[in-house]
């Protein structure tokens, strides 16, 4: 481990050689000021510290890392058009004017991809984020609360988690997009964010229960310790009780629940979109190039190859992120 | 036990009543017309029309119609499907074989490959075959089904040409039923496979390190007794119900498999369904996908506490 920045600080009060001059400026804020101080070593940091030892996290980083800026700034900075049919030159390959080649209608792969995943990953991100805060809120309540209330929210849980959840996916969208399309069309201008709300809105609903499961176990366990007992005694109130006492251990859990979740997410968006029942055509998020070139498949196998990649390795990544995390939180392995 | 069956049982029918209720409302809410064609069809008056959604029922309200949906279920009326004007049990039993015999042996293969590799990669724990058995399993969850399916017709239908590209289902013989099974076979037990892999090790990695195994290696006995006779059956209790709860997602994941490899079985049935606003065969096909899962939740529970004489059932 590296000593560098960790200077070594006698306590106030204590001096190293005995100096009464070394002893009035051996105070920690004086060291400080003369730039010798201890790093903190935060329950963070002892978790990005480990997290780091972990190789195969970090590439997943790394690579989410890639796509994500590639996403943000390639669109911006890469001319070509997502939508720009070139019936001269459709299903080529790799050329130095397409860098992954066209597809049927000639549009360019690259642009689309660049274009289309920033879709794809703002569904699945935020999919994850609301079908986490859902299953927080309630495994929450639950938790705490405890009784009739966890009675009944445990038994709509177990409802939902006996739904299932390929078909009903499936059939919700197919029934409700044309009317929430036209409707985000009448009011917002933007019939492709009433698609975007739709499946965000199904995916979360049928995820978060696993969330909900976890946070009332953990809620259910720290419940009883000596620590909330003590926050009770000092009068911490209800509502300080759940999040700023209890919560905050929850976290870990929660943490690697969220990143995986972003995963299945992402997944879960392109199975509907290759079965046509996400965005339309001219949105071309992975999910849909794989629709689109589903049936090329016999003699341009890259216009499906490279969307499918582009998916495979962003999920791949999240998923060696999500177990870099697992390892870096869990406090029973040794710093 | 008796009374713990009935209880489940009960537990049960409610939560099915509960599912179909949803499933049921959410068509109910749907906007659109499954007679809608007909509005522009000169040749059907208005009148007929009228005849038609009253013999379908489609007017009565929405709980008059759950109720005789219920109704006809339970007797195993299933009702007409609205695209095929045939009674939706013809339907759906006539497609049953196709998806059980893909679903069973992928589920069969993904047993036999994960069982085996998750044993052996907890006792050789953090070695080159853990490395690559959990690079395997983190390959397997992360590949959609669809994208591994079409990799697969990639490799193996365009390219090498060894397996045929679309499914038959009237080809009889044994060899190129199998050929055509496969793929659609190997896509799902991959994708099956890879998370089992990782619960058996996880659960293999528990019980090697408690005291019983130590003192069965204490008594002298053989390592092989040791791990196949002891740690291993005791690290498959909690595997017996993952692999339990399992299975209807299998149903769901054979879906999309279905859509690719246009295999004529209950899930590309569904999807037609849902595509053509056929009712009756979309309740049909979903609840019972909901009654397996609710089945097999008990069931996971019973094979437990049958394997595990520690868990009283109260």
């Amino acid at each position: 481990m590296s000593h560098q920045g960790e200077l070594n600080v006698a306590p106030a009060g204590l001096s190293l050689s005995g100096n009464p001059e070394e002893e009035l400026g051996s105070s920690k804020l004086a060291a400080f000021e003369r730039g010798q101080y201890k790093k903190q070593r935060s329950l963070w940091n002892n978790a990005f510290r480990q997290f780091r030892r972990h190789k195969l996290a970090m590439a997943g980083l790394f690579v989410f890392c890639f796509f994500v800026l590639a996403v943000l700034i390639g669109p911006a900075i890469y001319p070509e058009e997502i939508d720009e049919i070139d019936f001269m030159n459709t299903s080529a390959g790799f050329t130095w004017a397409h860098p992954l080649g066209t597809d049927s209608l000639g549009q360019d792969i690259l642009a689309r991809i660049l274009y289309g995943g920033r879709i794809s990953l703002a569904v699945g991100v935020t999919a994850a984020f609301v079908a986490i805060m859902l299953g927080t809120v309630v495994g929450a309540v639950s938790g705490f609360f405890g009784g009739a209330t966890d009675g009944v929210l445990m038994r709509i849980t177990d409802l939902f988690i006996s739904l299932p959840q390929v078909p009903l996916l499936l059939l919700i969208t197919f029934l409700f997009k044309d009317s929430l399309v036209e409707l985000f069309d009448r009011k917002f201008d933007n019939g492709n964010l009433g698609v975007f709300v739709l499946i965000v809105l199904v995916i979360s609903i049928l995820s978060w229960m696993p969330t909900a499961r976890l946070v009332r176990a953990s809620f259910l366990s720290l419940k009883e310790k000596e620590f909330i007992e003590a926050a009770r005694a000092i009068g911490a109130t209800r509502n300080a009780l759940m999040f700023k006492h209890i919560l905050p251990n929850v976290l870990s859990p929660i943490i690697v629940a969220a990143t995986l979740a972003v995963g299945a997410s992402i997944i879960t968006e392109s199975v509907l979109s290759f079965l046509g029942l996400g965005f339309p055509s001219d949105v071309p998020t992975w999910g849909r190039m794989l629709f689109d070139a589903k049936d090329y498949i016999q003699f341009h196998p890259h216009e499906a190859m490279i969307p499918g990649m582009a998916i495979f390795l962003t999920v791949l990544s999240i998923n060696y992120i999500g177990d870099g995390l697992r390892d870096a939180l869990d406090p029973r392995k040794s710093q | 036990m008796a009374q713990y069956l009935i209880r489940r049982g009960i537990i049960s029918i409610f939560t099915l009543i509960a599912i179909s209720a949803v499933v049921f409302s959410i068509l109910a809410l749907a906007p659109g017309d499954p007679l809608a064609e007909y509005a522009t069809n000169p040749n059907v008056p208005a009148s007929l029309r009228q005849e038609i959604r009253k013999r379908f029922g489609i007017d009565d309200p929405v709980h008059v119609q759950y109720y005789k949906w219920a109704r006809n279920y339970v007797q195993g009326d299933w009702g007409r499907s609205f695209a095929s004007r045939g009674p939706v049990t013809d339907l759906v039993l006539g497609r049953l074989p196709v998806t059980l015999a893909i679903v069973g042996s992928s589920f069969l293969i993904s047993l036999l490959i994960a069982i085996p590799i998750g044993v052996i990669s907890a006792l050789k724990q953090y070695s080159l075959f853990d490395q690559f058995a959990t690079t395997f399993a983190f390959l397997g969850f992360s590949l959609p089904t669809f994208f591994s399916g079409l990799v697969i017709i990639v490799i193996f239908s365009v390219k090498l040409q060894w397996f045929p590209f679309v499914f038959d289902s009237t080809v009889t013989g044994f060899w190129p039923n199998i050929q055509q099974s496969i793929m659609p076979v190997s896509v799902l037990a991959l994708a099956g496979s890879a998370s089992l892999t990782r619960f058996v090790r996880a659960s293999m990695l528990e019980v090697i390190n408690q005291d019983f195994v130590r003192t069965a290696r204490a008594k002298g006995l053989r390592e092989k007794t040791v791990i196949m006779f002891h740690a291993v059956r005791n690290a498959m209790i909690p595997v017996v119900t993952i692999i339990a709860l399992q299975i209807p997602e299998i149903f769901g994941g054979a879906i999309i498999t279905e859509q690719i490899f246009r295999v004529p079985g209950i899930g590309s049935a569904l999807i037609l369904a849902i595509g053509g606003k056929d009712t009756p065969t979309v309740m049909a096909i979903t609840f019972g996908i909901a009654i397996l899962v609710v089945a097999f939740n008990v069931i996971a529970d019973l094979v437990y506490a049958f394997l595990d004489p520690r868990i009283k059932l109260s």
